[in-house]
Protein backbone atom coordinates (compact mmCIF):
# COMPACT_ATOMS: atom_id res chain seq x y z
CA UNK A 1 0.00 0.00 0.00
CA UNK A 2 3.02 2.70 1.02
CA UNK A 3 4.72 3.89 -2.11
CA UNK A 4 5.97 7.06 -3.22
CA UNK A 5 2.57 8.97 -3.02
CA UNK A 6 2.20 7.91 0.98
CA UNK A 7 3.72 10.13 3.45
CA UNK A 8 2.59 8.63 6.39
CA UNK A 9 1.22 5.56 7.16
CA UNK A 10 -0.34 3.18 10.34
CA UNK A 11 0.11 -0.16 10.35
CA UNK A 12 -2.12 -1.86 12.85
CA UNK A 13 -1.73 0.93 15.17
CA UNK A 14 -3.17 0.59 18.82
CA UNK A 15 -3.19 2.75 21.10
CA UNK A 16 -3.48 2.44 25.00
CA UNK A 17 -4.26 5.49 27.70
CA UNK A 18 -3.46 2.64 31.06
CA UNK A 19 -5.75 0.25 31.07
CA UNK A 20 -7.92 1.71 28.64
CA UNK A 21 -7.81 1.31 24.81
CA UNK A 22 -8.09 4.43 22.68
CA UNK A 23 -7.44 2.71 19.61
CA UNK A 24 -8.30 -0.26 18.15
CA UNK A 25 -6.05 -1.80 14.73
CA UNK A 26 -6.08 1.23 12.69
CA UNK A 27 -4.33 1.15 9.28
CA UNK A 28 -4.04 3.79 6.95
CA UNK A 29 -1.81 5.13 4.33
CA UNK A 30 -1.75 9.71 4.31
CA UNK A 31 -1.66 10.22 0.96
CA UNK A 32 1.54 13.23 0.37
CA UNK A 33 0.90 16.68 -0.18
CA UNK A 34 -3.13 15.73 -0.07
CA UNK A 35 -5.09 16.97 2.47
CA UNK A 36 -7.05 14.11 4.63
CA UNK A 37 -9.77 14.58 7.00
CA UNK A 38 -10.76 12.65 9.72
CA UNK A 39 -14.41 12.82 10.96
CA UNK A 40 -16.66 10.47 13.74
CA UNK A 41 -18.27 11.01 17.10
CA UNK A 42 -16.76 12.81 20.16
CA UNK A 43 -14.80 10.43 22.00
CA UNK A 44 -13.79 7.99 18.93
CA UNK A 45 -10.17 8.89 19.48
CA UNK A 46 -9.41 10.76 15.96
CA UNK A 47 -7.59 13.19 18.05
CA UNK A 48 -5.82 10.50 19.63
CA UNK A 49 -4.72 8.86 16.16
CA UNK A 50 -3.56 12.44 15.56
CA UNK A 51 -1.74 12.75 18.08
CA UNK A 52 0.00 9.20 17.41
CA UNK A 53 1.21 10.65 13.91
CA UNK A 54 4.04 12.45 15.87
CA UNK A 55 4.52 11.12 18.71
CA UNK A 56 2.32 13.62 20.97
CA UNK A 57 0.77 10.93 23.22
CA UNK A 58 4.41 10.55 24.38
CA UNK A 59 3.96 13.47 26.36
CA UNK A 60 0.62 11.71 28.31
CA UNK A 61 1.39 9.20 30.84
CA UNK A 62 0.47 6.05 30.53
CA UNK A 63 0.42 5.34 27.00
CA UNK A 64 1.52 2.89 25.09
CA UNK A 65 1.46 2.30 21.61
CA UNK A 66 1.57 -0.93 19.43
CA UNK A 67 1.67 -1.39 16.33
CA UNK A 68 3.82 1.18 13.36
CA UNK A 69 3.58 4.75 12.01
CA UNK A 70 5.56 4.89 8.94
CA UNK A 71 6.87 8.19 7.81
CA UNK A 72 8.52 8.06 4.91
CA UNK A 73 8.86 4.51 5.22
CA UNK A 74 10.53 4.70 8.48
CA UNK A 75 8.84 3.54 11.98
CA UNK A 76 8.82 6.64 14.13
CA UNK A 77 8.12 4.75 16.99
CA UNK A 78 11.88 2.63 16.58
CA UNK A 79 14.06 2.98 19.41
CA UNK A 80 16.71 5.38 17.40
CA UNK A 81 14.31 8.09 16.43
CA UNK A 82 14.19 11.13 18.90
CA UNK A 83 10.69 11.88 18.81
CA UNK A 84 11.75 16.30 19.00
CA UNK A 85 12.95 15.40 15.86
CA UNK A 86 9.64 13.77 14.51
CA UNK A 87 7.60 16.78 15.55
CA UNK A 88 9.60 18.93 13.41
CA UNK A 89 8.83 17.16 10.44
CA UNK A 90 5.71 16.36 11.27
CA UNK A 91 4.32 19.74 12.64
CA UNK A 92 1.12 20.28 14.42
CA UNK A 93 -1.69 23.19 14.98
CA UNK A 94 -4.17 23.17 17.68
CA UNK A 95 -7.86 23.62 18.43
CA UNK A 96 -7.40 26.92 20.46
CA UNK A 97 -4.90 29.18 18.38
CA UNK A 98 -1.98 29.55 21.18
CA UNK A 99 0.56 32.18 20.35
CA UNK A 100 3.64 32.83 23.00
CA UNK A 101 2.74 36.17 24.90
CA UNK A 102 5.47 37.55 22.78
CA UNK A 103 5.95 39.70 19.45
CA UNK A 104 4.62 38.10 16.39
CA UNK A 105 8.43 38.24 14.79
CA UNK A 106 9.04 36.32 17.86
CA UNK A 107 6.59 33.89 17.21
CA UNK A 108 7.37 32.81 14.26
CA UNK A 109 11.12 33.05 14.90
CA UNK A 110 10.91 31.05 17.90
CA UNK A 111 11.37 27.31 16.50
CA UNK A 112 13.88 28.16 13.80
CA UNK A 113 16.05 30.08 16.40
CA UNK A 114 15.96 27.00 18.92
CA UNK A 115 17.03 25.17 15.57
CA UNK A 116 20.19 27.46 15.75
CA UNK A 117 19.13 28.79 12.48
CA UNK A 118 19.95 32.73 13.59
CA UNK A 119 21.27 33.41 10.25
CA UNK A 120 18.71 34.24 7.97
CA UNK A 121 15.58 35.22 10.94
CA UNK A 122 13.56 37.73 8.99
CA UNK A 123 13.65 36.01 5.82
CA UNK A 124 12.50 32.53 7.08
CA UNK A 125 9.96 34.51 9.15
CA UNK A 126 9.02 36.91 6.69
CA UNK A 127 8.34 33.60 4.43
CA UNK A 128 6.41 31.76 6.77
CA UNK A 129 3.97 34.71 7.32
CA UNK A 130 3.92 35.12 3.52
CA UNK A 131 2.82 31.46 2.85
CA UNK A 132 0.42 31.06 6.12
CA UNK A 133 -1.14 34.53 4.33
CA UNK A 134 -0.59 36.72 7.41
CA UNK A 135 2.19 39.24 6.01
CA UNK A 136 0.38 41.57 4.18
CA UNK A 137 -1.76 42.18 7.86
CA UNK A 138 0.75 41.91 10.33
CA UNK A 139 3.95 43.72 8.34
CA UNK A 140 3.57 46.85 10.14
CA UNK A 141 3.40 45.37 13.54
CA UNK A 142 5.63 42.66 13.60
CA UNK A 143 6.83 43.71 16.65
CA UNK A 144 3.69 44.01 18.76
CA UNK A 145 2.25 41.47 21.01
CA UNK A 146 0.88 38.45 19.14
CA UNK A 147 -1.93 38.38 21.63
CA UNK A 148 -3.60 41.37 19.98
CA UNK A 149 -4.50 39.90 16.66
CA UNK A 150 -7.96 38.35 15.97
CA UNK A 151 -8.54 34.71 16.51
CA UNK A 152 -8.33 33.80 13.24
CA UNK A 153 -4.95 36.15 12.74
CA UNK A 154 -3.77 33.90 15.71
CA UNK A 155 -4.49 30.95 14.38
CA UNK A 156 -2.72 31.57 11.07
CA UNK A 157 0.18 32.72 13.13
CA UNK A 158 0.22 29.42 14.46
CA UNK A 159 0.45 27.80 11.11
CA UNK A 160 3.27 30.09 10.42
CA UNK A 161 4.53 29.16 13.42
CA UNK A 162 4.81 25.58 12.17
CA UNK A 163 5.70 26.52 8.60
CA UNK A 164 8.76 27.89 9.95
CA UNK A 165 9.96 25.08 10.48
CA UNK A 166 9.74 23.54 7.16
CA UNK A 167 7.95 20.31 8.37
CA UNK A 168 6.95 17.94 5.40
CA UNK A 169 3.57 16.74 7.43
CA UNK A 170 0.63 19.16 9.25
CA UNK A 171 -1.48 17.82 11.41
CA UNK A 172 -4.45 20.18 12.30
CA UNK A 173 -6.69 19.69 15.74
CA UNK A 174 -9.97 21.40 15.17
CA UNK A 175 -8.34 24.47 13.71
CA UNK A 176 -11.88 26.02 13.25
CA UNK A 177 -13.69 25.23 16.04
CA UNK A 178 -12.75 28.68 18.34
CA UNK A 179 -13.26 30.89 14.53
CA UNK A 180 -15.95 32.56 13.25
CA UNK A 181 -17.58 31.41 9.71
CA UNK A 182 -15.41 33.80 7.79
CA UNK A 183 -11.94 33.14 9.49
CA UNK A 184 -13.02 29.62 9.23
CA UNK A 185 -12.98 29.98 5.34
CA UNK A 186 -9.47 32.07 5.51
CA UNK A 187 -7.65 29.02 6.94
CA UNK A 188 -9.54 26.62 4.38
CA UNK A 189 -8.45 28.52 1.84
CA UNK A 190 -4.95 28.47 2.80
CA UNK A 191 -5.07 24.55 3.82
CA UNK A 192 -6.05 24.26 -0.12
CA UNK A 193 -2.58 26.58 -0.89
CA UNK A 194 -0.43 24.84 1.15
CA UNK A 195 -1.89 21.42 -0.20
CA UNK A 196 0.71 20.42 -2.65
CA UNK A 197 3.64 21.18 -1.04
CA UNK A 198 2.62 19.47 2.79
CA UNK A 199 0.68 16.72 3.53
CA UNK A 200 -1.94 17.46 5.77
CA UNK A 201 -3.82 15.96 8.34
CA UNK A 202 -7.26 17.52 9.83
CA UNK A 203 -9.34 16.51 12.50
CA UNK A 204 -12.44 18.24 12.39
CA UNK A 205 -16.38 17.78 13.64
CA UNK A 206 -17.00 19.73 10.87
CA UNK A 207 -18.70 17.51 8.37
CA UNK A 208 -18.85 20.32 5.96
CA UNK A 209 -15.40 21.52 6.46
CA UNK A 210 -14.26 17.81 5.58
CA UNK A 211 -16.36 17.99 2.63
CA UNK A 212 -15.14 21.20 1.54
CA UNK A 213 -11.50 21.16 2.32
CA UNK A 214 -10.16 16.70 1.83
CA UNK A 215 -8.94 15.05 -0.91
CA UNK A 216 -9.33 11.91 1.22
CA UNK A 217 -12.02 11.05 4.43
CA UNK A 218 -12.23 8.91 6.90
CA UNK A 219 -14.74 7.55 9.73
CA UNK A 220 -13.72 6.81 12.82
CA UNK A 221 -16.19 5.40 15.34
CA UNK A 222 -16.05 3.57 18.74
CA UNK A 223 -16.62 0.08 19.44
CA UNK A 224 -18.71 -1.57 22.68
CA UNK A 225 -15.41 -1.28 25.16
CA UNK A 226 -15.09 2.61 23.62
CA UNK A 227 -11.47 2.11 21.83
CA UNK A 228 -11.68 4.15 18.22
CA UNK A 229 -11.52 2.31 15.08
CA UNK A 230 -11.53 3.04 11.87
CA UNK A 231 -14.81 2.10 10.45
CA UNK A 232 -14.08 3.98 6.70
CA UNK A 233 -11.42 5.42 4.70
CA UNK A 234 -11.88 6.76 1.03
CA UNK A 235 -11.84 9.80 -1.55
CA UNK A 236 -13.91 12.40 0.02
CA UNK A 237 -16.57 12.29 -3.00
CA UNK A 238 -17.02 9.08 -2.81
CA UNK A 239 -17.07 9.11 1.17
CA UNK A 240 -20.11 11.80 1.43
CA UNK A 241 -21.52 10.71 -1.63
CA UNK A 242 -21.78 7.04 -1.75
CA UNK A 243 -20.21 5.25 1.66
CA UNK A 244 -19.81 2.40 1.59
CA UNK A 245 -20.20 1.41 5.06
CA UNK A 246 -24.24 1.90 6.71
CA UNK A 247 -22.16 2.97 9.64
CA UNK A 248 -20.91 5.80 7.64
CA UNK A 249 -23.90 6.46 6.13
CA UNK A 250 -25.99 6.69 9.39
CA UNK A 251 -23.37 9.04 11.00
CA UNK A 252 -22.95 11.70 8.03
CA UNK A 253 -26.88 11.60 7.60
CA UNK A 254 -27.35 12.05 11.02
CA UNK A 255 -29.25 8.94 11.33
CA UNK A 256 -27.40 8.39 14.87
CA UNK A 257 -25.16 11.02 16.55
CA UNK B 1 -31.06 7.81 17.62
CA UNK B 2 -32.53 9.24 14.65
CA UNK B 3 -31.28 13.38 15.26
CA UNK B 4 -32.29 14.79 11.87
CA UNK B 5 -35.94 13.99 12.24
CA UNK B 6 -37.08 17.45 10.85
CA UNK B 7 -34.85 16.98 8.06
CA UNK B 8 -36.00 13.54 7.11
CA UNK B 9 -39.53 14.53 7.61
CA UNK B 10 -38.93 17.07 5.25
CA UNK B 11 -37.71 14.92 2.36
CA UNK B 12 -40.30 11.99 2.90
CA UNK B 13 -42.79 15.18 1.97
CA UNK B 14 -40.95 15.44 -0.76
CA UNK B 15 -41.32 11.60 -1.76
CA UNK B 16 -44.94 11.78 -1.50
CA UNK B 17 -45.28 14.90 -3.51
CA UNK B 18 -43.30 13.13 -6.03
CA UNK B 19 -45.70 10.21 -5.89
CA UNK B 20 -48.63 12.56 -6.03
CA UNK B 21 -47.00 14.35 -9.24
CA UNK B 22 -46.65 11.18 -11.21
CA UNK B 23 -50.29 10.34 -10.32
CA UNK B 24 -51.16 13.94 -11.71
CA UNK B 25 -49.05 12.87 -15.10
CA UNK B 26 -50.30 9.32 -15.22
CA UNK B 27 -53.69 10.57 -15.73
CA UNK B 28 -53.22 13.40 -18.32
CA UNK B 29 -52.10 10.76 -20.18
CA UNK B 30 -54.51 8.47 -20.15
CA UNK B 31 -57.07 11.13 -20.43
CA UNK B 32 -55.41 12.47 -23.34
CA UNK B 33 -56.18 9.27 -25.15
CA UNK B 34 -59.57 8.59 -23.95
CA UNK B 35 -60.16 12.65 -25.72
CA UNK B 36 -58.42 11.47 -28.68
CA UNK B 37 -60.83 8.15 -28.91
CA UNK B 38 -63.68 9.75 -28.09
CA UNK B 39 -63.56 13.33 -29.81
CA UNK B 40 -64.15 14.87 -26.47
CA UNK B 41 -62.73 18.22 -27.45
CA UNK B 42 -63.27 20.13 -23.51
CA UNK B 43 -61.78 16.96 -21.99
CA UNK B 44 -58.44 17.89 -24.50
CA UNK B 45 -58.69 21.28 -23.53
CA UNK B 46 -58.79 20.74 -20.15
CA UNK B 47 -55.71 18.17 -20.17
CA UNK B 48 -53.90 21.71 -21.84
CA UNK B 49 -55.42 23.86 -18.67
CA UNK B 50 -54.31 21.27 -16.43
CA UNK B 51 -50.41 20.99 -17.35
CA UNK B 52 -50.04 24.48 -16.22
CA UNK B 53 -50.73 22.55 -12.54
CA UNK B 54 -48.12 19.95 -13.16
CA UNK B 55 -45.61 22.39 -14.25
CA UNK B 56 -46.33 24.52 -11.43
CA UNK B 57 -45.83 21.14 -8.89
CA UNK B 58 -42.60 20.78 -10.52
CA UNK B 59 -41.43 24.30 -9.52
CA UNK B 60 -42.54 23.53 -6.44
CA UNK B 61 -40.85 20.16 -5.47
CA UNK B 62 -37.87 22.10 -6.73
CA UNK B 63 -37.63 24.87 -4.80
CA UNK B 64 -37.80 22.72 -1.80
CA UNK B 65 -35.15 20.62 -2.68
CA UNK B 66 -32.60 23.32 -3.31
CA UNK B 67 -34.05 24.90 0.33
CA UNK B 68 -33.20 21.34 1.95
CA UNK B 69 -29.71 21.57 -0.10
CA UNK B 70 -29.41 25.09 0.75
CA UNK B 71 -30.34 24.73 4.44
CA UNK B 72 -28.81 21.12 5.47
CA UNK B 73 -25.80 20.18 3.97
CA UNK B 74 -27.89 16.96 2.84
CA UNK B 75 -24.89 13.97 2.51
CA UNK B 76 -24.47 10.40 1.06
CA UNK B 77 -28.06 8.81 0.32
CA UNK B 78 -30.01 11.71 1.75
CA UNK B 79 -28.58 13.75 -1.04
CA UNK B 80 -28.32 11.15 -3.76
CA UNK B 81 -32.05 11.50 -3.59
CA UNK B 82 -32.55 15.33 -3.79
CA UNK B 83 -30.19 15.34 -6.67
CA UNK B 84 -32.73 12.31 -8.25
CA UNK B 85 -35.85 14.05 -7.31
CA UNK B 86 -34.49 17.01 -8.89
CA UNK B 87 -33.82 14.80 -11.98
CA UNK B 88 -37.49 12.91 -11.99
CA UNK B 89 -39.66 15.78 -11.34
CA UNK B 90 -38.21 17.38 -15.00
CA UNK B 91 -38.91 14.00 -16.97
CA UNK B 92 -42.41 13.78 -15.04
CA UNK B 93 -42.77 17.56 -16.33
CA UNK B 94 -42.26 15.96 -20.05
CA UNK B 95 -44.37 13.17 -19.40
CA UNK B 96 -46.91 15.59 -18.75
CA UNK B 97 -46.12 17.65 -21.95
CA UNK B 98 -46.63 14.70 -24.03
CA UNK B 99 -49.74 14.08 -22.52
CA UNK B 100 -50.55 17.54 -23.59
CA UNK B 101 -49.49 17.53 -27.20
CA UNK B 102 -51.32 14.41 -27.21
CA UNK B 103 -54.49 16.72 -26.40
CA UNK B 104 -53.73 19.34 -29.01
CA UNK B 105 -53.35 16.45 -31.59
CA UNK B 106 -57.03 15.52 -30.49
CA UNK B 107 -57.61 19.02 -31.17
CA UNK B 108 -56.11 18.96 -34.75
CA UNK B 109 -58.11 16.20 -35.28
CA UNK B 110 -60.94 17.50 -34.60
CA UNK B 111 -64.28 15.46 -35.52
CA UNK B 112 -62.65 14.03 -38.88
CA UNK B 113 -63.66 10.62 -39.24
CA UNK B 114 -61.73 7.75 -37.53
CA UNK B 115 -59.00 6.30 -40.08
CA UNK B 116 -58.87 3.22 -37.96
CA UNK B 117 -60.07 1.97 -34.24
CA UNK B 118 -57.31 2.63 -31.70
CA UNK B 119 -55.91 -0.27 -30.42
CA UNK B 120 -52.21 -0.02 -30.16
CA UNK B 121 -52.27 3.67 -29.15
CA UNK B 122 -54.11 3.24 -25.88
CA UNK B 123 -51.91 -0.18 -25.18
CA UNK B 124 -48.86 2.22 -25.26
CA UNK B 125 -50.29 4.44 -23.27
CA UNK B 126 -51.35 1.66 -20.61
CA UNK B 127 -48.21 0.13 -20.17
CA UNK B 128 -46.49 3.59 -20.10
CA UNK B 129 -48.77 4.60 -17.41
CA UNK B 130 -47.57 1.17 -15.46
CA UNK B 131 -44.23 1.57 -15.67
CA UNK B 132 -44.30 5.45 -14.57
CA UNK B 133 -46.63 4.25 -11.74
CA UNK B 134 -43.91 0.92 -10.70
CA UNK B 135 -40.99 3.06 -11.21
CA UNK B 136 -42.03 5.76 -8.91
CA UNK B 137 -42.83 2.99 -6.37
CA UNK B 138 -39.42 1.36 -6.44
CA UNK B 139 -38.31 4.57 -6.10
CA UNK B 140 -39.96 5.02 -2.63
CA UNK B 141 -38.86 1.22 -1.88
CA UNK B 142 -35.28 1.62 -3.08
CA UNK B 143 -35.77 -0.89 -5.31
CA UNK B 144 -32.88 -1.05 -7.98
CA UNK B 145 -33.34 -4.15 -9.53
CA UNK B 146 -36.83 -3.40 -9.86
CA UNK B 147 -36.46 0.02 -11.65
CA UNK B 148 -33.84 -1.52 -13.56
CA UNK B 149 -36.16 -4.97 -14.51
CA UNK B 150 -39.22 -1.73 -15.60
CA UNK B 151 -36.63 -0.14 -18.03
CA UNK B 152 -36.15 -2.60 -20.05
CA UNK B 153 -40.13 -2.99 -20.21
CA UNK B 154 -39.50 -0.08 -22.77
CA UNK B 155 -38.74 -2.52 -25.35
CA UNK B 156 -42.30 -3.58 -25.40
CA UNK B 157 -43.59 0.28 -26.05
CA UNK B 158 -40.99 0.56 -28.85
CA UNK B 159 -42.53 -3.03 -30.13
CA UNK B 160 -45.69 -1.43 -30.63
CA UNK B 161 -44.44 2.03 -31.52
CA UNK B 162 -42.66 0.45 -34.55
CA UNK B 163 -46.13 -1.58 -34.99
CA UNK B 164 -48.33 1.39 -34.85
CA UNK B 165 -46.13 3.06 -37.58
CA UNK B 166 -45.94 0.33 -40.07
CA UNK B 167 -49.68 -0.21 -39.94
CA UNK B 168 -50.32 3.58 -40.90
CA UNK B 169 -47.74 3.37 -43.64
CA UNK B 170 -49.95 0.95 -45.19
CA UNK B 171 -52.65 3.67 -44.79
CA UNK B 172 -50.70 5.58 -46.72
CA UNK B 173 -49.71 3.93 -49.10
CA UNK B 174 -53.19 2.23 -50.38
CA UNK B 175 -54.45 5.60 -49.85
CA UNK B 176 -52.81 9.04 -50.30
CA UNK B 177 -55.97 11.04 -48.75
CA UNK B 178 -55.68 9.06 -45.05
CA UNK B 179 -52.00 10.60 -44.88
CA UNK B 180 -52.67 14.01 -42.73
CA UNK B 181 -54.54 11.94 -40.31
CA UNK B 182 -52.12 8.88 -40.30
CA UNK B 183 -49.56 11.42 -39.50
CA UNK B 184 -50.95 12.62 -36.29
CA UNK B 185 -51.75 9.24 -35.38
CA UNK B 186 -47.70 8.66 -35.64
CA UNK B 187 -47.25 12.12 -33.50
CA UNK B 188 -49.24 10.47 -30.93
CA UNK B 189 -47.71 7.28 -30.82
CA UNK B 190 -44.33 9.29 -30.96
CA UNK B 191 -45.03 11.25 -27.84
CA UNK B 192 -46.18 7.84 -26.03
CA UNK B 193 -42.79 6.71 -26.90
CA UNK B 194 -40.93 9.63 -25.52
CA UNK B 195 -43.06 9.59 -22.34
CA UNK B 196 -41.42 5.87 -21.77
CA UNK B 197 -38.07 6.47 -22.58
CA UNK B 198 -38.67 9.64 -20.12
CA UNK B 199 -39.83 6.41 -17.81
CA UNK B 200 -36.28 4.50 -18.27
CA UNK B 201 -34.86 7.46 -17.11
CA UNK B 202 -36.64 7.66 -13.91
CA UNK B 203 -35.36 4.23 -13.57
CA UNK B 204 -31.83 4.85 -13.82
CA UNK B 205 -32.40 7.71 -11.47
CA UNK B 206 -33.85 5.48 -9.11
CA UNK B 207 -31.25 3.14 -9.70
CA UNK B 208 -28.65 6.17 -8.73
CA UNK B 209 -30.51 7.15 -5.99
CA UNK B 210 -30.28 4.08 -3.95
CA UNK B 211 -26.56 2.24 -5.34
CA UNK B 212 -24.20 6.17 -6.09
CA UNK B 213 -24.23 4.22 -9.41
CA UNK B 214 -24.72 5.85 -12.85
CA UNK B 215 -25.94 3.55 -15.36
CA UNK B 216 -27.78 3.52 -18.53
CA UNK B 217 -29.91 0.86 -18.71
CA UNK B 218 -31.17 -0.49 -21.81
CA UNK B 219 -31.17 2.40 -24.42
CA UNK B 220 -34.50 2.90 -26.23
CA UNK B 221 -34.45 2.19 -30.41
CA UNK B 222 -36.19 5.27 -31.03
Amino acid sequence: MANNSTSLEARKLELWYRNFQALRDISMAIPRNQITAIIGPSGCGKSSLLRCFNRMNDLIPGSRVKGEVLFDGRNIYAADVDPTEVRYRIGMVFQKPNPFPKSVFENVAFGPRVNGLADNLEEIVEHALQRAALWDEVKDRLHKSAMELSGGQQQRLCIARTLALEPEVILMDEPCSALDPVATLKIEDLMRTLAGEYSIVIVTHNMQQAARVSDMAAFMMMEQDRAGVLVEYGPTARLFTNPKDKRTEDYITGRFG
Amino acid sequence: MEIRTAFHKKLREIQDDILAMGSMVNKATLRSIEALKNRDLNLARQIIADDQKVNQKRFEIEERCIELIATQQPMASDLRIIVAVLSIIVELERIGDHAEGIAKIAILIGDEPPLKPLIDIPRMAEKTVDMLTRSLDAFIKRDADAARQIAMEDDFVDELYNQVFRELLTFMMEDPRTITRATRLIWVAHNLERSADRVTNICERVVYAVTGKMEEIGGSKY
